[in-house]
């Protein structure tokens, strides 16, 4: 009898703090999220702001130690310097390029997958797609590094059309970061092409489209918000990445090595260096927000 | 004038094993409005599919104004859907779905802004133009599908229950407004529903389906007076039918037979009638269902079977209905209301 009451007691103090908190969603909330948000603020943009304001300090020069004195001098050299701005603009241009090429490798790919494919293969197209991403990094960049390499697959493929593989260097970078972030941009197409619906295809035939105007004029402006979502994983990835670099692009220097290796030089240079990839991002999120891409994430 | 709009020889599908369309024949004229009503499941949605090119059949053919279009796409065939959930492109304005087909068409940009937004106003939506499909009601959106569908004026127009999704209210101000729509533009209607009532007060002509094959064709009044079909008889209008044994002894002679309970009296027991042209029967109500402006008496003749009686409310009010349970009735008749029905199954 009593322990029957007191569960009833018990289950009536958890209903009642269910009620209440479901009255209040504001508190639900601030409970729900308090420690990722901590793990966040802390650690996450902590760590952002520690090498933002050691961007703003200096090294003596013969000693490499770090001087903790507030100056802007690390940002100007970066901006007037001919070399630094090389190496950003080509970052850049190689996180553009790599985008790029995703996207128009995966748009065929996802559409062959998502629309062309008998329905019961598409599950293990998905799966085909996904492989590559459960192998090491490392291992995928230096399996391109035997390809690409004198002598190697590539120079072997091409020798009968009278060309020769690109070899190390800038063209090899994209080369494999296009090959790396390739299923980043499939999955989104992917997913928005089979959530496409079949009977908009119907209306745009019924009014008198052929299939490559209702491509042009219904798939395409349906599936863009997912192919800027794919392209923010391609570029922000890209920009970031300094391994590849140094593994297939000979003496290229894009931001990330650059900053590797001025860790142990020049640490306030190599973390002003390090902001510039953050802010470029952030441009292009601001960029892509427009799209619609973040809400199709 | 009286063309055939649409001709329908023989025409069959199957999906695998299941048999959506089983052998049609049809001839739908020019500036009809026509309708193909039937269950959930009777192939309605697939015969249209078929006239659009959406579908190829498994066998038979289809003309359109007297030209075989059997094999070509959707884009080659002057008719026009409206989709049952609509299919407005939703990355477009209200404007630029509309504009759609004339933009394909090449017509030039001035001329398709005013042909769309006279679509809009035909369909009362002048002032949506700018807005998103998502931004619209249901009975807005289904508006636009259908300004959509008639800017480009083809020759026939295929609607899949472009009225299923809207509240009743708003339903009956639609079918009023698509007839008279209809009747505006001249423009062959075919319209697809599982609502009786809907098909007998809008079509022209309605093609009753069933299992994939047409059971009766035949204008509102012929199909509800004059069933063809057992089927009919009992999918349009209450089904009030008496067979067998119970025929024998009501009607004097077997067979199936439908009376529609609109025209049944229900009067006392003792009622007596001489009147040589009215038929009767006697029974027990077995239930009363007080509808506002009608009552529903079912009553169990003491022939067998059963049949339904629709009154008027002239003087009788929901209290006094309810007393009406168990007693004994006289239903009557006119004899020419007492309608044979092939018997096909
Ligand atoms: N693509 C398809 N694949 C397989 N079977 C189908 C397909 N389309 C329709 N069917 C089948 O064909 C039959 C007729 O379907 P249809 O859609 O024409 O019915 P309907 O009369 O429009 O019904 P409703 O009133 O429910 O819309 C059904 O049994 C259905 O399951
Ligand atoms: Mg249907």
């Amino acid at each position: 009898m009593t322990v029957v009451a007191e569960r009833a007691g018990g289950q009536g103090t958890v209903r009642r703090l269910a009620g209440a908190l479901h009255r209040r969603p504001r508190l639900r909330l601030a409970l729900l999220l308090t420690a990722p948000l901590l793990w966040l603020t802390v650690l996450y943009l902590g760590s952002l702001a520690v090498l933002f304001v050691s961007a703003f300090w200096t090294t003596n020069s013969f000693t490499s130690q770090v001087v903790k004195v507030w100056s802007t001098d690390n940002f100007h050299e970066l901006l007037t310097t001919p070399v630094y701005r090389q190496v950003i603009l080509r970052s850049i241009g190689v996180a553009l390029a790599v985008t790029v090429l995703c996207a128009v490798i995966a748009f065929p790919l996802a559409f062959y997958t998502a629309r062309v494919a008998r329905p019961k293969w598409r599950p293990l197209l998905v799966v085909a797609i996904l492989t590559p991403l459960w192998a090491s990094y490392l291992v995928k960049v230096y399996a391109w590094r035997l390809i690409l390499s004198e002598g190697g697959l590539a120079d072997w493929m091409l020798k009968p059309f009278g060309a020769g593989g690109p070899g190390f260097g800038l063209p090899a970078t994209v080369l494999t970061l296009t090959y790396l972030w390739l299923p980043y941009m499939i999955l989104p197409i992917h997913t928005a092409l089979e959530q496409l619906p079949a009977n908009l295809l119907d209306a745009s035939a019924d009014l008198g489209a052929r299939s490559w105007r209702t491509f042009r004029s219904v798939v395409v402006p349906m599936v863009l918000p997912s192919v800027a979502a794919g392209s923010i994983f391609t570029f922000s990835l890209s920009l970031g990445d300094y391994i590849t670099v140094q593994i297939v692009g000979g003496k290229t220097q894009l931001i990330g090595n650059v900053v590797y290796s001025n860790i142990e030089l020049n640490l306030p240079m190599a973390a002003a260096l390090g902001t510039v990839p953050v802010v470029v991002i952030v441009v292009y999120l601001l960029a892509m927000r427009r799209t619609g891409a973040l809400s199709s994430l | 004038m009286e063309g055939i709009a649409i001709r329908l020889q023989d025409l069959r599908k199957s999906f695998g094993e299941t048999t959506a369309v089983a052998g049609v024949d049809l001839e739908i004229r020019d500036g009809e409005f026509f309708s193909m009503l039937g269950p959930s499941g009777s192939g309605k949605t697939t015969v249209l599919r078929l006239i659009a090119g959406f579908e190829t059949p498994t066998a038979g053919g289809i003309e359109l104004a007297g030209q075989e279009v059997t094999g070509l796409a959707p884009f080659e065939r002057d008719v026009h859907t409206v989709f049952q959930d609509y299919a407005l492109f939703p990355h477009m304005t209200v404007e630029q779905n509309v504009a759609y087909g004339l933009k394909i068409r090449k017509v030039p940009k001035a001329e398709r802004l005013v042909r769309a937004r006279k679509a809009l106003a035909e369909v009362r939506l002048e002032g949506f133009g700018a807005r998103r499909p998502a931004q619209l009601s249901g009975g807005q959106r289904q508006r636009v599908a259908l300004a959509r569908a008639l800017v480009g004026r083809p020759r026939v127009l295929l609607l899949d229950e472009p009225l299923g999704a809207l509240d009743l209210k708003l339903r009956e101000q639609m079918q009023v407004e698509l007839k008279e729509l209809q009747r505006e533009v001249g423009i062959t209607f075919v319209f697809v529903t599982h609502d009786q009532q809907e098909a007998l007060t809008m079509s022209d002509r309605i093609a009753v389906f069933d299992q994939g094959r047409i059971q009766q064709v035949g204008t509102p009044a012929e199909i509800y007076e004059r069933p063809a079909t057992p089927f009919v008889a009992s999918f349009v209008g209450t089904s009030n039918l008496i067979e067998g044994e119970s025929a024998q002894r009501v009607v004097g002679a077997p067979g199936v037979y439908s009376i529609r309970p609109e025209k049944i009296r229900v009067l006392k027991e003792s009622a007596e009638s001489d009147e040589p042209e009215h038929a009767t029967a006697t029974g027990t109500v077995a239930e009363v269902v007080y509808l506002g402006d009608t009552t529903r008496f079912l009553v169990d003749l003491d022939a067998g079977g059963r049949l339904t009686a629709l009154q008027q409310n002239l003087e009788t009010s929901a209290e006094d209905v309810a007393a009406y349970r168990g007693t004994r009735v006289r239903l009557q008749w006119h004899h020419r209301h007492t309608v044979r029905v092939p018997d096909t199954r």
